[in-house]
């Protein structure tokens, strides 16, 4: 029997198995994806949202707070790429500043520290690309940007490292309450892998929540895909903006933001549109337009840079805020479910919070050997002539380029194949280590990175996919149909 | 009388060329802007040829194929047979620049030789 | 103190990097090193195995490969230096204009190498799907031509076998026959303009010969398959490139190549802070295809996309040539300056300064025009008065266009100006 069960490796599920990790127990995570982070967590702002936004009293607003101020410790200790650049929402419209002040007080509530309300003068002064529309501003210093990938990845890595167990490509069918001989309600999981019984079940499965909750309890739950569909602009727009600039949402829409990513990259995004197959990540050409036009509203001179676009979903719950905690009529079995945004900001606080129900529910000891911290992949691109030298000298490989774009060495794409959890797909390498992110969008080094892939996997280059079963590249040999 | 429609691709131009046949015997050229085109044009109706590049399969090479052409152009119904006749063909390492590949391929009488250098 | 000095430093060596330095050395310099980041020379050259490279420069039709071949081995028998394997990673300038170039290799890790003089000879990448904005799911199975191309004539590997082509680019022209040669079905090559980007030639011999629809005016406007791709919907353009409703069909397909325009790679040119032309995407240079860093040359596709890989290395041997000059403290006397303006349907101009003084006998400076014109002149101006008029049958954006300046011509209009700065203008005229 299983001591925990969390059913989803996105940013939410990592984070619960790495705080449930510093605890002597058997911990389980299942994913029906080939790799973590392959759902919500992947696909959104990457913002670390300072928590202004969320009404106060919510569960939202909560854990936006606490986790904005994990994640500015968990990126040193965890090592993922985390910037504190802060976040401006603007007021676009003649009609005052009513909005803007609603803004900043409920951000005080939320206890949010440092907001000011910028006066246009100063606000141009600190981004000389706003546009000239623009009234006056909220500033929030402690708004910041992530690499949604890697933080979920040092999370899951991290929890592996301390023991919890990752089964991939292991999709949950079904859920059933149980009572066992001595009394004690338990829960049998039927998956494509298996049977699993469990004594807790943790539901963080993000878009499919909703079904998992429901199987268990009386008490229903809804959730809407929400799809939101992004503009990510090449490297020379990336000092466009030095903070996250978001619109007041107005009469013309909710808005869109247009931001650096922690990776030096510009983004626009996102739409916000209910959709019904919570698979369906595709992008449209009146959102993508959309997004380029509401976009020049906050920056007016926005290039027409654009290396790619994609689509992600979140999960929305008809009652508005995150569902986070033990089912009524489903005891040992916790939701942490609608989790949209602020959910990834809110993920490490979501993470402790859960693992502290566990705990009180299991009785769970802390576990005496824990490693709390975590080495991300070296970069090279980013490493100092003194640190390249040195990553040279422990494997030459870290002087074979593979990606030019974004200078990624087989050296890395070695490292993020042989760690815990090492990637097994071409996504899973490109989350990784940024291979294929650059402006050629693996034009180059696509076929470089598969042999590598291939000869460590020990199969052949036909195997290797770019995420998961089906999303094979290579259809056999030159001639074989001739 | 038989009339054919073609683009010259002598030059960028592109001229739109009308070429009357009888009895596979060219009566006319026109569209025309140069003497050129009137060779490309009478040579492409009856009997169209085409060099033809592609790969074989290489034994102990630094790559698993290497490229290959037909030695001269091939009449242009016979590319897919000349393609299909190299599926067959297996050479081994080193191979350089102007190997033989195969000879008479497909029954053209032209030879297909190598173009890469792989040792 | 750099760990390697070269008196030259060619960074690539591809079709650009090899004629720049065959020709530096018939220049006489001795000192030169060439950085390739491939395991082998020649460049793009080693994967375009169809022909049609070295009419101009060979008097025959050669593969991509074999033109290679014959500049390798002008590089192997003049004993030039390269390094296999080694990427550059920076450019930058020391005291005194020295250049110092950063380079690292699984051999020799991080090294530094000193010179003074370089030439950009990089080369472009493709424009990826994301600059398009093509909707839909992003499965596997979406592939630029030239990585397409690489598998098949690299790796003897098939990206896949039903395939639909955006874009005909020549890239997009000859992989639609490659495919075909290797067993592939292809469907049709969309092209969202009215006119194709490729060569005549190749649209003859890559897609008639097949029977591969070329469909002017069409793009795809969505993408299935949420692993790989399952097929893709192409829709009819409006004038504005706007897909007209209704006119979508739908190809059931496993594979979408995109052949939708080169980019010059340039990263090593702007860290150095050359200055470039936002429409080429490559550098500013003057008739000596200098950039406008001293003693810094760019040469082929990283100065700007050309049809022809004879017009490389051509520009190549050109750009070696100078350099040499460079080196040896033979840039003449300034004389005058004229930049080159260009309007009227001409878009760019490679080089787009000349000084008189550098200049040679005649200097070809090339350019590409915006759209297809049918039965027009090109008129070049120098300072107002007409050098030259030339009657176009046709000029299309997909064939790059040259003009030849003369020396004696531009002096004998410039003699006894006491203005340092004059002008040309080179436009299309009815």
């Amino acid at each position: 029997m299983q001591d925990v069960t969390i059913i989803g490796a996105g940013v939410t599920g990592s984070a619960i198995a790495r705080e449930l990790s510093r605890l002597d127990l058997d911990v389980l995570v299942l994913e029906k994806e080939s790799d973590v982070c392959e759902g919500t967590s992947k696909a959104n702002s990457g913002i670390v949202h300072s928590g202004y936004d969320a009404k106060p009293g919510t569960l939202k607003a909560k854990f936006n707070v606490e986790g904005n101020k994990l994640i500015h410790e968990l990126s040193k200790t965890l090592d993922f790429p985390f910037k504190e650049n802060g976040s401006i929402v603007l007021e676009l419209e003649e009609e005052g500043r009513a909005g803007i002040e609603a803004l900043y007080e409920r951000g005080k509530s939320n206890g949010v520290p440092g907001l000011r309300i910028l006066e246009k003068d100063e606000l141009l002064k600190m981004e000389p690309s706003v546009s000239s529309n623009a009234v006056c501003a909220l500033y929030a210093p402690t708004g910041g940007i992530v690499c949604p990938f890697n933080m979920t990845i040092a999370f899951a890595e991290n929890a592996a490292d301390n023991g919890v167990t990752f089964k991939l490509d292991t999709e949950v069918k079904n859920i059933e309450k149980k009572t066992s001989e001595d009394g004690t309600n338990y829960y049998r999981l039927e998956t494509s892998g298996g049977i699993i019984d469990t004594k807790v079940v943790i539901n963080a499965a993000g878009v499919y929540s909703d079904v998992f909750h429901n199987m268990v309890s009386e008490y229903k739950l809804h959730i809407t895909p929400r799809k939101g569909e992004y503009l990510l602009m090449d490297k020379m727009a990336g000092d466009l903006v030095k903070a996250t600039l978001f619109q007041l949402p107005s009469k013309l829409g909710k808005g869109v933001l247009v931001t650096p990513t922690v990776h030096g990259n510009l983004m626009v995004g996102p739409t916000a549109e209910e959709v019904e197959d919570p698979e369906d990540t595709s992008t449209s050409a009146e959102g993508l337009a959309s997004l380029f036009d509401k976009g020049a509203m906050s920056v007016e001179k926005l290039p027409r840079l654009t290396i790619t676009s994609f689509a992600g979903l979140r999960a929305h719950e008809d009652g508005g805020d995150f569902v986070i905690g033990e089912v009524k009529d489903a005891p040992g079995f916790i939701d942490a479910a609608g989790i949209e945004s602020p959910g990834l900001t809110a993920a490490p606080a979501v993470g402790a919070y859960v693992a502290g129900i566990v705990k009180d529910i299991l009785g769970a000891s802390e576990k005496k050997d824990f490693i709390d911290t975590r080495k991300g992949i070296p970069s090279m691109a980013l490493a100092s002539d003194e640190e390249r030298a040195a990553l040279i000298a422990s494997d030459p490989a870290y002087a074979h380029v593979i990606c030019r774009c974004e200078l990624v060495t087989e050296g890395e794409i070695k490292n993020a194949i042989n760690r815990t959890l090492g990637a097994r797909t071409v996504d899973g390498i490109k989350r990784r280590t940024r291979a294929g992110m650059g402006r050629c969008q693996t034009g180059f080094c696509l076929a470089r990175t598969i042999p590598l892939l291939a000869e460590a996997l020990g199969v052949d280059e036909e195997e290797i996919v770019k995420s998961g079963n089906g999303a094979y590249y290579i259809e056999g040999k030159i001639k074989d149909s001739l | 009388m038989e009339t054919r429609e073609l683009t010259c691709i002598r030059c960028p131009i592109g001229c739109h060329i009308t070429v009357t046949l009888e009895n596979g015997e060219v009566q006319s050229v026109t569209g025309n802007s140069c003497p050129r085109g009137e060779e490309y044009a009478s040579n492409e109706v009856t009997h169209p040829m085409r060099t033809v590049t592609s790969l074989v399969r290489l034994k102990n090479g630094k790559r698993p194929v290497v490229s290959v052409k037909t030695q001269s152009d091939v009449p242009r119904e016979k590319m897919m047979d000349v393609v299909k006749a190299l599926k067959e063909i297996e050479l081994t390492a080193p191979v350089k620049i102007g190997d033989i590949a195969a000879e008479n391929v497909a029954g053209t009488g032209v030879n297909v030789i190598v173009t890469s250098n792989d040792d | 103190m750099a760990d390697r000095k070269a008196e030259l430093i060619i960074i690539g060596g591809g079709p650009a990097g090899l004629a720049a330095a065959a020709s530096a050395r018939k220049e006489g310099l001795q000192d030169i090193l060439i950085l390739e980041r491939d395991t082998r020379l020649g460049g793009i050259l080693n994967q375009c195995i169809h022909n049609g490279f070295g009419l101009h420069t060979f008097k025959e039709e050669l593969t991509g490969p074999e033109y290679a071949a014959r500049f390798i081995k002008q590089i192997e028998d003049e004993k030039i230096p390269y390094m296999l394997d080694t990427m550059v990673i920076d450019i930058s300038e020391g005291e005194g204009g020295i250049k110092i170039v950063t380079a690292m290799n699984p051999k020799e890790g991080l090294f530094t190498i000193e010179g003074k003089a370089v030439i950009l000879a990089m080369g472009c990448r493709e424009r990826p799907r994301g600059a398009l904005n093509i909707p839909g799911y992003r499965p596997a199975g979406i592939y630029s031509a030239g990585t397409a191309q690489y598998y098949v004539n690299i790796e003897g590997r098939m990206p896949g076998k039903k395939v639909v082509i955006l874009g005909s680019g020549d890239i997009g022209l000859i992989m639609a026959r490659r495919m075909t040669y290797e067993g592939a079905k292809v469907l049709c090559v969309a092209e969202l303009q009215p006119y194709s980007g490729g060569l005549k030639r190749n649209i003859v011999q890559c897609l008639d010969d097949f029977d591969i629809p070329l469909l002017l005016s069409h793009t795809v406007v969505d993408i299935k398959g949420k692993k790989r791709v399952e097929g893709v919907t192409i829709a009819e353009v409006d004038e504005n490139r706007k897909p007209i409703p209704g006119t979508e069909v739908f190809y059931e397909c496993d594979t979408l190549l995109l052949s939708c325009g080169l980019i010059p790679e340039n990263e090593l040119s702007n860290k150095l802070g050359v200055k470039m032309n936002p429409v080429t995407n490559g550098a500013f240079v003057n008739e000596s295809l200098e950039t406008s860093v001293p003693g810094v040359f760019a040469c082929g596709n990283v100065l700007h996309v050309h049809d022809l890989v004879d017009y490389v290395s051509g520009e190549a041997s050109l750009a070696g040539k100078n350099a040499a000059a460079y080196i040896r403290g033979e840039s003449g006397s300034d004389g005058y300056l004229i930049n080159i303006k260009t309007e009227n349907g001409v878009r760019y101009s490679v080089p787009t300064t000349v000084r008189t003084g550098n200049m040679p006998d005649t200097l070809t400076v090339r350019f590409r025009v915006g759209n297809e014109y049918r039965d027009t002149n090109l008129a070049v101006y120098l300072d107002g008065k007409q050098l030259m008029k030339l009657p176009k049958r046709v000029m299309a954006p997909g064939e790059m266009e040259q003009i030849i300046l003369v020396k004696a011509k531009v002096n004998e209009i410039l003699k006894d100006s006491d203005v340092s700065e004059h002008e040309i203008v080179i436009r299309v005229e009815d």
